[in-house]
């Protein structure tokens, strides 16, 4: 493919796919999620080999696609063009589901979705419970293209944003348009992505850069990789309009080494943009030149932390710094650097093509958009969820998430895992926004929903966070290294039914400077889980004091 | 692994001192550990000091400076799987190997390692062979698991 060099040429191609589509070929679209697929392949070659001995080669695509959300009725197949989705399937259903559904356009009953209370049966993804109730704004093409061909992309309106941006708009103006449609980092802190373009692009410096950042490694979190392995050149496309609006020409994507499809999903992304002129000098005639370059986290949780993340580019250790500048001032070589989230560059391409008005019209007063969630712990329906901001987390832990397993009953929402907090069963009906679930004590994080049954003990839970930590806390600073040591100490006596008078107190006074005097976010958080639970299950932790022994 | 591949690798990344990361990774990836003398050549190469070297290659849990055996077990143990049950599967694992976390067994066919999340909650708990996921597995599973790794 040549180079594209102007927003005309990129219509004419555009349209060129398109004509040469024909949208009733049959197509099984296979989820080549991590949590469908599980790291083998058998699946997709069963379908290949089927349409082979079956005589369909040619006349049936096979498309290994990102995830469909619906993670725990895994590995998820769509049938194209009737949208017929197939849940649990096996290697060995690919001769049936070939026979009966692309040769015999007949629904194979069995592998078909069945609401485990009523029985219900469910064919399309419109009727399935699950994804009702979901606003899937950016989830919702990972079913309908390849993330491999950036053709797919190109055929579903893709860096139609970008040439916007370019063409009709200042730098100055897509900056507006970003504060305008209140773009909050979904990274973690909730913090106003337009206010950190601004500081970026109002600091003074020749060279800038802008970050992505995909280390997602708060446990319990896997929605960015969902989308990023899906479709990433939407993120692509968000990351060069975001240099175009901070006057960066150098961006980075920093994403997980541990995961060969995503990795190659970007790598195969970023080729095929360079060539289409995407990327590179001089994009599509515009004279903006833009290049990204891939660094891998290489196993700590710390190097998903903004400074150490910038050190790790750097090809340093990842260890955070004080933030008397911010990052967005001296970062990366002690450059401007903007650095925000997956899914915060995800959310760009379609701010600036459908403009900050129909933006500003999801969501609440103080959160807009939507929000993707990924659902974990004792829920029936774990998967990845998006749903708009002002969502009830009762809507997304019952109506979507089928609610707890094995009739228990639902004792705490978690979010934002070691670092985050939890909310109590009764407070189940709040919505879901950065502001309300702040004050609560459960900020949402990165937006890992993590839920805990009647059977779990908030004193183990509370232990089990801190022994992560202390194993990730780089140990740079001692009111993370020493603080965190000595929480856990106290946490583990009282586990074992060993408390003793003080100690809730010790632990409050250790949280309290902790949160004051670490470096980073890491230690400064890690007070988080521990308020929330005095705040709501305090009887738990006194307890395990008096009672020797915490029976919840 | 002989100087030429490393020199190969460095190559790739165009001899950048700020690329050691990314070398040092590539060298994880083929060989399963870092030697010292790997390290030294590294640090010949690309202009850094071995100290530096060593302060990244301990710091990243990815890097190991010791032999690793012939199959990888990965125990994810997780707040997801580790709510749903992790700790016994990684106690059965122990139990038939005979090794703790982070240990390789004698005859270096086995290398042990308990880790955070793997982005596979729906799957849990779970432990990961070589890149392949076992997922939704009791401890009664997990002998039969390794059986094929014997």
């Amino acid at each position: 493919m040549a180079r594209i060099n102007s927003v005309k040429e990129l219509e004419k191609v555009r349209k060129g796919i398109i004509s040469k589509r024909d949208p009733n070929k049959p197509c099984v679209a296979i989820c080549g999620g991590i949590g469908c697929l599980g790291g083998r392949d058998n699946l997709i070659h069963a379908f290949e080999r089927e349409i082979k001995d079956q005589n369909l080669e040619g006349q049936v695509d096979v498309r290994v696609t990102g995830c469909h959300g619906f993670c725990a009725q895994g590995p998820n197949i769509v049938i194209y063009p009737e949208e017929i989705c197939y849940v649990k399937v096996q290697p060995e259903d690919a001769s049936e589901i070939v026979k009966q559904t692309l040769i015999g356009k007949k629904v194979v009953e069995r592998l078909v979705y069945a609401d485990p209370n009523t029985g219900e049966k469910a064919v399309y993804q419109s009727e399935i419970p699950y994804y009702r109730k979901q606003m899937r704004n950016l989830l919702g093409t990972n079913p309908k293209i390849d993330p491999k061909s950036i053709d797919d992309y190109l055929a579903i309106n893709g860096y139609s944003s970008l040439a916007k941006a370019l063409f009709k708009m200042t730098p100055e103006q897509v900056l507006e348009e970003i504060k305008k449609a209140n773009l909050r980092g979904r990274g973690g802190g909730g913090f106003p992505a337009g206010l950190k373009w601004e500081t970026a692009r109002n600091a003074p410096a020749e060279i800038k850069y802008v970050i992505c950042n995909g280390h997602e490694g708060e446990p319990g979190a896997y929605m960015d990789r969902a989308i990023f392995q899906g479709n990433p050149h939407l993120i692509i496309e968000g990351l060069i309009i975001g240099g175009y609006a901070i006057g960066a020409k150098q961006g980075f994507i920093y994403t997980r080494h541990d995961m060969p499809r995503l990795r190659e999903n970007i790598d195969i992304a970023l080729k095929a943009a360079y060539n289409y002129g995407f990327l590179g000098t001089n994009i599509l005639g515009s004279g903006f030149d833009f290049d990204i370059e891939v660094h891998l986290d290489v196993g700590i949780f710390v190097s998903g932390e903004a400074s150490a993340l910038m050190r790790s580019i750097e090809g340093k250790a990842p260890e955070p710094r004080p933030k008397y500048t911010r990052t967005a001032v001296k970062g990366i070589w002690e450059r401007p650097s903007n650095l925000n989230n997956v899914e915060t560059w995800a959310n760009v391409p379609q701010i600036i093509g459908k403009g900050a008005d129909w933006y500003l019209g999801i969501g609440t007063e103080g959160s807009k958009g939507t929000k993707m969630i990924s659902l974990s712990g004792n829920i029936v329906n774990s998967g990845v969820v998006e749903v708009p901001f002002g969502t009830s987390l009762k809507e997304i832990v019952y109506d979507i998430g089928g609610g707890i397993p094995n009739g228990k009953k639902l004792k705490a929402i978690h979010f934002g895992a070691a670092m985050g907090g939890s909310l109590p069963a009764e407070l189940i009906d709040t919505p879901l926004d950065f502001d309300v679930m702040s004050k609560l004590g459960a900020a949402i994080g990165a937006g890992g929903l993590f839920v805990m049954d009647e059977d779990t003990n908030m004193v183990n839970m509370n232990k089990f966070f801190l022994d992560f930590l202390a194993n990730e806390s780089c140990g740079k600073c001692a009111p993370c290294r020493e603080g965190i040591r000595q929480m856990l100490r106290i946490l583990t006596r009282m586990s074992k039914g060993e408390g003793r008078e003080g100690d809730i107190e010790a632990l409050e006074e250790l949280c309290e400077v902790g949160s004051l005097a670490s470096l980073c976010a890491l230690g400064k958080t890690t007070s988080s889980p521990i308020y929330s639970a005095l705040r709501y299950f305090k009887k738990e932790y006194e307890a395990s004091i008096k009672e020797k022994g915490c029976n919840a | 692994m002989d100087n030429k591949r490393i020199d190969e690798i460095i190559s790739k990344y165009d001899g950048k001192p700020n690329s050691v990361i990314m070398v040092l990774m590539d060298i994880q990836h083929e060989n399963h550990w870092l030697p010292r003398e790997v390290l030294e050549k590294v640090s010949e190469k690309l202009g850094v000091s071995l100290s530096e070297i060593l302060h990244i290659a301990t710091f990243y849990k990815t890097f190991s400076l010791k032999p690793q055996g012939q199959h990888e077990i990965h125990v994810c143990t997780g707040t997801s799987c580790h709510q749903r049950g992790s700790a016994k599967i990684l106690e059965k694992v122990q139990d038939l190997i005979g090794i703790n976390p982070g240990e390789t067994t004698s005859d270096f066919r086995f290398s042990l390692e308990k880790g955070s999340c793997l982005g596979c909650c729906t799957l849990g708990p779970e432990m990961v062979v070589d890149g392949i996921h076992h997922s939704n597995i009791t401890p009664d599973d997990v002998e039969d698991i390794l059986k094929n790794y014997r």
